[in-house]
């Protein structure tokens, strides 16, 4: 990742010229195939420079710089994988910067900086809906078009925005995964959620909610909402009150990377993953060992590398022309939602797809 | 800070008053202790199980072990702002060559000690030989041991799956029904304190704590003592690191991240004396094992995790408050004493 | 450590060596400048300075009094969790509909009281301020967690967001640098032209000689504390309004960068010397040295590491320049007790 930094500002110069000297042309000849599954887009590596002129470009090079909240978390390293796969089809460049914690201050400092650079794009997963939100439009008067991904800034921040999964969804989803792992879908269940503030985790919380109230889940008892801050020792901690508490629990439902994984470690420790079952969205690197020992028997989450390689296509896209982050627009990515379009929804939103379920017939094809 | 140093008693030797004095907030945080216990157990029954306690006392002793080793520092009069830091970069060390199979698990092991120990030498060598003061070279330290963490662990995650099979089991293992853990720290506080009380060293180390200029004119090196203090800072640093890889299984370039609060409030909830001088490793631990259980009533009693940073902070600042009037009331008998 | 640097008791040397201290950091500057200018193109344009002076302005108008504390030989590691406070208030308050004048004041007088606990504890009750103000540390930043809880707020009028993002009209000249700026003029002319100033300093170099000098040690250490106090709530307002949110975890991880800038500034951590205008001069050399290395997409961990060193030189070279001048001096015989045999146990503890 360091050679390719060092080598950026050289792969920038020959992109301003490329995309000088090149028409607005786009390209839209065929893509290397992508398939649908996660696996096939986690393993591709980038593509080395300078294949690109006509082989098989989806876009004009571009320069983008890839803002993740933090650059220690290792969502955002497979995300990545997947905005380099896209950069290397087209030969764009990427530069990733990112504070190493995830706060809105030290991330708007590295947004003036790229503004600074004159990059095509940003790749950005807000630290703070509304804090980077006038740092990002001044970089969009400036012509710098704004990719919004995983964390959305506020609206009006960013052209497109690309939403990892269809919301109404996983809330549905993480109720039929709390019904199956408990006997007879009957019992006390339990939430371990990031923070209190997190967007994502109440929405589908609210909407996981709303789908219990449903007469096939009467049997279930949410007991106990509790928030571990996405850090592994409070939601440690928080998960061993769970179990301490409420001795009957049956299922932990975990909608965060972070806490499925403390949840899972803590009811093995305790020697209850019989009693006690683990559900959520996690990585399926994180879960295989609990896959395979019976605690976390499903889970989900969505393609991550596929999360970053559509919202580097949509960059390129926004830079050429091709779209313009309108409601109604529509475009198709070779490789992703089975080749059907997209269409860019209210609020400038697209939505990459269903969340993925893993358990233990798929989990071990994944590396992510 | 002139004028705290001035408040000073004269030299003093480790038994006696001070040790009677010491001993009594052990006593004391254990008499809070059963009765906070008490208190929840009547609201939350979960509180007085064995599963729960035992799962207290592992993650408790994992802060214990790094605050014996803050405590031998503090006793020299000095602070070592970095040892989470130490702690993070030791645990990804060791889980990260555990994941690539370049070690075995005791191999590993012994490179996470060696690591803490050479860490805890930087910091010694800062302090002594460069003479910046202890709060200023850990602070930085901190910014680069945990810089360094980053650098090397990047956006990586030792997956649970990475380690060798059986390796985290450690962290809920007993013998005779006590976790390993706890065994641990207990002989990490049992062999400190042997030395603390039977060594040359350990007088030293007190001598230098109560009054450095005494120690220099009676022809004890400070210097080497007070490196020594941090080099054994950052070996159980590093051993609170590899405790932290068997207890959370998982990971990255962050982990460990603030605990320096929790060891250095247990540190000073513990008796040990902020101006040097006093204070065992007993005390040290238990005020890990107190502030384990604050964090677990909370949570139990139902109260949000919000207030445990404040009460955090409220119990350092109760804790060096009684400090200062205990030290006041000693030198008010010193006085006495000698104008009889 | 008790042998450390004890510091020179001659107040004339010490400003011939500051005078050189901050020539050294404009010299720096100009260095650093060179090296932002070959490392990115786009660093010596009118906007990049501007935005690397706006990303710094919480630190830099937090390390004015702190500059205070650490010349009185005291240091304040409270700062960024008042100015987390102070966010966590604000927005609270402006949640329930508090109107913004009334609001703010507010902020500022619990900010003033917050810094009022640690000057009691410090200077009446005789307690060391490390340790007083690591406890407050934790205690401020769990108050703003209670008060505000994990969630964020952030529907301020534009007026108010215009504080922090804006820039002084028809200029690129951030407000916030307005506000440093002047509230480093006042406290360089308290500091070094009044007799106030002259206290703070005697109370660094020897509390005991300025007490019984005649010094109101006590009243003037609890003065700082509670300035410290009220200027870091300022501080988190300021970060409230340019991150256009109010939010408890604010500030987190800042004091690290207040006592760095400090130090490099010149100022001596033992107290009794240094310089305002050297710590603003720290302030712009930092802030260019941050935006340099993420121009020149340095990463993070890098900056981490440049920070940590940058801290412990800014107290070593200062400790060897003042030894070497001694040891010159020693072979000129001007004068005889070289300064490392001073037992700086008076104020060794750290």
């Amino acid at each position: 990742m360091l050679k390719l930094r060092s080598l950026g500002r050289p792969f920038a110069l020959a992109s301003v010229a490329i995309i000088v000297f090149a028409a607005c042309s786009t390209g839209g000849g065929a893509a290397t195939p992508s398939a649908a599954a996660p696996s096939a887009v986690g393993s591709a590596a980038p593509s080395s420079a300078g294949s690109p002129a006509g082989s098989s470009a989806a876009a004009a090079p571009i320069t983008a710089g890839y803002l993740p909240k933090d650059i220690v978390n290792q969502y955002f390293a497979a995300a990545k994988t997947g905005v380099d796969k896209a950069a290397g089809e087209s030969g764009s460049t990427v530069i990733q910067v990112g504070p190493n914690e995830a706060k809105a201050d030290l991330q708007i400092p590295f947004i003036t900086d790229l503004a600074t650079q004159k990059v095509d794009a940003i790749i950005i997963s807000a630290d703070g809906t509304d804090e980077v939100a006038p740092a990002l439009k001044a970089a969009m008067a400036d012509g710098i078009k704004v990719v919004g991904f995983d964390s959305s800034p506020a609206v009006g921040a960013y052209d497109v925005f690309v939403n990892q999964v269809d919301f109404s969804g996983v809330g549905v989803n993480l109720a039929d995964w709390a019904c199956e792992l408990a006997p007879s879908c009957t019992g006390e269940i339990a939430i371990l959620s990031a923070s209190a503030t997190a967007t994502n985790q109440n929405a589908w919380i609210e909407l996981m909610k709303t789908t219990l109230k449903e007469d096939k889940y009467k049997g279930l008892n949410l007991v106990a909402t509790v928030y571990g801050d996405d850090d592994a020792t409070t939601s440690t901690t928080q998960a061993q009150g769970l179990l301490t508490k409420y001795p009957n629990l049956k299922v932990i439902v975990a909608p965060t990377t972070v806490g499925i994984l403390a949840a899972a470690q803590v009811v093995k420790q305790a020697g209850k993953s019989d009693s006690v079952k683990v559900t959520g969205l996690g990585f399926p690197n994180d879960m295989k060992p609990f896959v395979a020992d019976g605690t976390s028997p499903v889970f989900g989450l969505w393609s991550v590398p596929d999360l970053g390689y559509l919202s580097m296509v949509i960059a390129e896209k926004l830079v050429s022309g091709e779209l313009t982050g309108a409601e109604g627009e529509t475009f198709t990515v070779p490789g992703l939602n089975d080749d059907k379009p997209y269409t860019i929804g209210k609020d400038s939103v697209v939505i990459l797809g269903p969340a993925f379920r893993f358990d233990s017939t798929n989990v071990n094809d994944f590396d992510f | 800070m002139t004028e705290a140093a001035s408040t000073l008693p004269a030299p003093r030797t480790p038994g006696g008053l001070v040790s009677t004095l010491a001993r009594q907030r052990e006593l004391s945080l254990v008499a809070i202790m059963v009765l906070l216990g008490a208190l929840v157990t009547l609201t939350a029954p979960q509180f007085l199980t064995a599963s729960n306690i035992s799962q207290v006392a592992v993650l408790a002793s994992v802060i214990a072990v790094a605050a014996v080793g803050e405590a031998l520092v503090v006793i020299t009069r000095n602070v070592d702002l970095s040892v989470e830091a130490t702690i993070g970069l030791v645990a990804y060390a060791v889980a990260r060559v555990l994941e690539l199979h370049a070690l075995d698990a005791a191999a590993a092991i012994a490179m996470g000690l060696g690591l803490g120990l050479v860490l805890g030498m930087i910091n010694g060598v800062i302090v002594t030989v460069f003479r910046v003061p202890a709060i200023v070279a850990t602070l930085g330290t901190l910014s680069i041991f945990r810089g360094l963490d980053y650098l090397v662990a990047g956006s990586h995650q030792v997956p649970l799956a990475g380690l060798p099979p059986g390796f985290t089991d450690a962290a809920r293992d007993t013998l005779f029904g006590i976790p390993y853990f706890v065994i641990v720290a207990v002989v990490a506080v049992v062999i400190g304190s042997v030395i603390l009380r039977s060594t040359r060293f350990g007088r030293q180390l007190y001598a230098v704590g109560s009054n450095p200029e005494a120690a220099a004119i009676l022809g004890i090196p400070s210097r080497l003592v007070v490196f020594t203090a941090f080099s054994l800072c950052g070996l159980l640093a590093g051993a609170a690191g590899v405790l932290w890889v068997m207890e959370f299984g998982t990971i990255n370039g962050t982990s460990a991240t603030g605990v320096v609060l929790a060891v250095v409030a247990a540190v000073v909830v513990g008796g040990v004396n902020i101006f040097g001088g006093s204070g065992t490793l007993a005390g040290a631990a238990l005020g890990a094992l107190f502030l384990g259980f604050v964090a677990n009533a909370l949570i139990l009693v139902g109260l949000s995790q919000f207030w445990l940073q404040a009460i955090y902070g409220l119990v350092i600042l109760v804790a060096v408050s009684a400090d200062a009037i205990i030290l006041r009331r000693i030198k008010r008998a010193n006085v006495r004493s000698r104008s009889r | 450590m008790s042998a450390v640097v004890a510091p020179a008791k001659g107040q004339r040397r010490w400003v011939t060596l500051l005078a050189r201290w901050e020539t050294l950091l404009v010299i720096a500057l100009i260095g650093l400048v060179l090296l932002g200018a070959s490392l990115s193109e786009f660093f010596l344009s009118a906007r990049n300075f501007s935005n690397l002076i706006a990303a710094l302005m919480e630190v830099a108008i937090m390390a004015l009094p702190m500059t205070l504390i650490i010349v009185a030989g005291e240091i304040d590691l409270s700062v960024e969790s008042m100015a987390g406070l102070s966010s966590a208030i604000l927005g609270f308050l402006w949640a329930e509909h508090v109107p913004l004048e009334v609001a703010i004041p507010l902020v500022l007088v619990v900010g003033s009281l917050g810094g009022l606990l640690n000057g009691l504890l410090v200077a009446r009750f005789g307690l060391l301020s490390l340790v007083v103000t690591l406890g407050t540390l934790a205690l401020f930043r769990g108050l703003a967690l209670i008060v505000l809880g994990p969630r964020g707020i952030s529907d301020f009028p534009p007026a108010f967001t215009e504080l922090g993002f804006g820039h002084v009209p028809g200029t690129l000249i951030p407000w916030p640098f307005v506000i440093f700026i002047a509230l480093a003029v006042v406290l360089a002319i308290v500091l070094h032209r009044t007799w106030l100033g002259r206290q703070v300093y005697a109370i660094g170099k020897n509390t005991g000689a300025a007490r019984f000098s005649g010094v109101r040690v006590t009243r003037i250490k609890v003065g700082l504390f509670v300035l410290s106090g009220l200027i870091a709530s300022l501080a988190g307002i300021i970060l409230t309004s340019r991150l256009s949110s109010a939010r408890a975890d604010a500030g987190e991880g800042m004091t690290l960068t207040v006592v760095t800038v400090v130090l490099l500034g010149g100022v001596n951590i033992f107290g009794g010397s240094g310089t305002i205008p050297g710590v603003a001069l720290a302030v712009i050399a930092v802030a260019v040295m941050q935006n340099a290395l993420r121009l020149a997409s340095v990463t993070v961990e890098v900056q981490s590491i440049a920070l940590g060193l940058l801290l412990i030189l800014s107290v070593v070279i200062p400790t060897f320049a003042h030894q070497a001048k001694s040891a010159i001096d020693r072979v000129r015989g001007a004068r005889p007790p070289p300064a490392d045999s001073v037992p700086g146990g008076e104020r060794a503890i750290s």
